[in-house]
């Protein structure tokens, strides 16, 4: 046997292993967490090495204490997605709104400084939210928006915006010239163009592009920490969750209930949108 | 969570003649064009720029949070919070643990996300559930992320040291988060697994676009699958392998939550982001913190240089 063949065998080998090590690694831990949430704590201690439970054992009582209201013995988490929702939501809708107009200009139209603009973007997402943080906290406070919703989700939209600019840009690009000009020579104005031929042949781009600000916002941790830590009515689930570590200790299957809560919701979008988000991701890199 | 593509080969920066003429339509589009662009950048301007200037300013005052309700914006200059940090052998340790930990994670999740990217790239049944999976650590909010492997390494009831000391043998159940070598490098470890599927995702994609005929060629020609890799397909990832490291390090040397919900920056992993918030949340010192944000920004500004170097040297738009 020549090297070649030596080397095409034993690749072939570990490549199986590699894939299985990968779905071990990227799956077995939110199967670990799944798990837990369903097996109750003394089952844990008793059987730390435990991979499997039978259906009829599944406990949801680490549920209903996570989800009940804290005036009925419980953590509160439902009131608490109620304010990550409407924080992701109204942060996709304002982020779009703003980013959509913006990435058309810098993908279509000539100004001056539209190249520095866009470096700007590039350089401002790039740069650090620590930096942003001691400011903003100032600032916020001074304006009465710390202990708000309103504050970290103008945050959220100004963290969101240069992201979602790129990603749109990409695809607006992607867009012939020749269908807008056609549109222009019908006698559209760009107005009227932009909302009857370029908005409408960009939806899904858009739509992939929301999802992704939606993921931003709800996971989020630093400014939920820094603005709405002292608030607990205002708590956003990741703050929620982190928060349940301070304090009376509580059972870990718990604190896996509240991360399934966390993630459950980020794992659907994620699956109904997974082929348009990679390529909007890395749309440009295949040309690299 | 962040991303950001590679910068791409811009279609419009040839098409653009080097001397406009301005005319009154040439007018009229930029006039629009700024209109359309001047939600994004007043938003930009006011809730980042502004910000971060200031934050040079306040870097040179003696503040607490309530002094700057009373005494306004300007005032005070003093050099104090310079000094008192950059005398601080505490700044200057987690100044190098954040190089350690940036370069280590940076460096793993690139090799780990090259291999992802390998081992997936032939097509077989189920490829693309086992794709959509290397992702998850990815997508998944960072608390629970966190957490889970929080409860895995739990030294009392963790079925990492249970495994441990009952199969591999242990003499004692190791505290991954709480003790010195461990910490740092489980931290690490985090960070790899964390974002190697950023690495993964974009490698995938420009292994794509690889010819298939110039490995075919090498193989025709006696190449083994190791040569094959090492001097025909490593060469074309290269560029893109260049545009990842950058922008992962920018990006970890001022990452915040992944460490602070791990280890809260203790046992030897207090990286400087930690550390400006602890400055910040914990002892109310808006100056010190300030100026500890000052110095990461100009070493980011650093990596920024290098990394707009980069592009323009391949004729890219950023």
């Amino acid at each position: 046997m020549d090297a070649a063949t030596v080397q095409r065998r034993t690749f072939g080998v570990l490549r199986w292993v590699s894939i299985v090590v990968f779905v071990l690694i990227t799956v077995g831990p939110f199967y670990y967490m799944v798990m837990l949430s369903f097996v109750p704590v003394s089952e844990l201690l008793q059987n730390p090495g435990q991979l499997w439970i039978p259906f009829s054992d599944l406990q949801f009582d680490a549920y209903r204490a996570v989800l009940r209201p804290v005036s009925d013995g419980g953590q509160g988490f439902l009131s608490f997605m109620a304010n990550s929702a409407m924080v992701a939501v109204a942060t996709v809708v304002v982020t779009l709104a703003v980013s959509v107009l913006g990435a058309y200009a810098v993908a279509r139209m000539k100004f001056r400084g539209r190249e520095k603009v866009s470096s700007t973007l590039l350089a401002v997402y790039l740069f650090p939210a620590v930096v942003l943080a001691g400011p903003l906290y100032i600032a916020f406070s001074y304006l009465g928006l710390t202990s708000s919703l309103v504050g970290v989700t103008i945050v959220y939209v100004a963290l969101t915006v240069p992201v979602s600019v790129h990603m749109l840009r990409g695809h607006f690009e992607s867009i012939p010239v020749s269908v807008e000009e056609a549109a222009v020579i019908d006698g559209c104005s760009r107005w009227k163009m932009l909302r009857h031929v370029t908005l409408p042949l960009s939806t899904p781009a858009i739509m992939s592009t929301g999802l992704y600000i939606f993921m931003i916002a709800w996971n989020e941790f630093l400014f939920a920490l820094l603005f709405l830590t002292a608030n607990r009515d205002k708590w956003t689930v990741s703050l929620a969750l982190s928060q349940l570590t301070n304090g009376i200790e509580v059972p870990k299957t718990i604190l896996m209930a509240g991360s399934v809560i966390l993630t459950v919701p980020i794992v659907v979008l994620y699956g109904i949108a997974e082929r348009t988000l990679t390529e909007g991701l890395t749309s440009g890199a295949d040309k690299g | 969570m962040s991303v950001i593509s590679p910068p791409e080969q811009s279609h419009s920066a040839s098409a653009v003649p080097t001397q406009p003429k301005p005319t009154a339509a040439s007018r009229r589009e930029s006039r629009d064009g700024w209109i359309l662009i001047s939600p994004t950048f007043l938003i930009v301007a006011v809730i980042i720029i502004l910000p971060v200037l200031w934050n040079v300013v306040l870097a040179f005052q003696s503040v607490s949070l309530l002094q700057v309700r009373t005494n306004g914006i300007f005032g005070n200059f003093t050099l104090d919070n310079f000094t008192s940090v950059f005398t601080d052998p505490d700044f200057w340790a987690s100044l190098g643990t954040t190089t350690v930990y940036s370069i280590a994670a940076t460096v793993g999740s690139i090799v780990v996300g090259l291999i992802a990217a390998l081992v997936l790239r032939k097509p077989f049944p189920g490829r693309g559930l086992v794709r959509a999976c290397m992702l998850l650590p990815y997508v998944a909010p960072v608390v629970a992320a966190t957490f889970v492997v929080k409860v895995m390494l739990d030294p009392q009831s963790g079925i990492i040291n249970y495994w441990g000391t009952t199969i591999l043998g242990w003499n004692q159940p190791i505290n991954f988060l709480g003790t010195k070598p461990f910490a740092l490098l489980t931290v690490i470890a985090f960070e790899i697994w964390r974002y190697f599927p950023f690495a993964f995702l974009f490698l995938t994609a420009r292994l794509l676009a690889v010819p298939g005929d110039i490995e075919e060629a090498a193989d025709v020609d006696g190449a083994t699958p190791w040569q094959s890799f090492r001097f025909v397909l490593l060469p074309q990832l290269l560029p893109v392998i260049g545009v990842i490291a950058v922008l992962r390090m920018i990006m970890t040397f001022n990452k915040f939550d992944d460490v602070y919900l791990l280890t809260g920056g203790a046992a030897g992993t207090e990286v400087s982001a930690v550390r400006v918030i602890d400055t910040l949340n914990t002892d109310f010192d808006i100056g010190g913190a300030a100026a500890q944000a000052l110095a990461l920004s100009a070493v980011l500004a650093l990596f920024l240089l290098v990394y707009l170097r980069i592009s323009r040297r391949k004729g890219m738009d950023v």
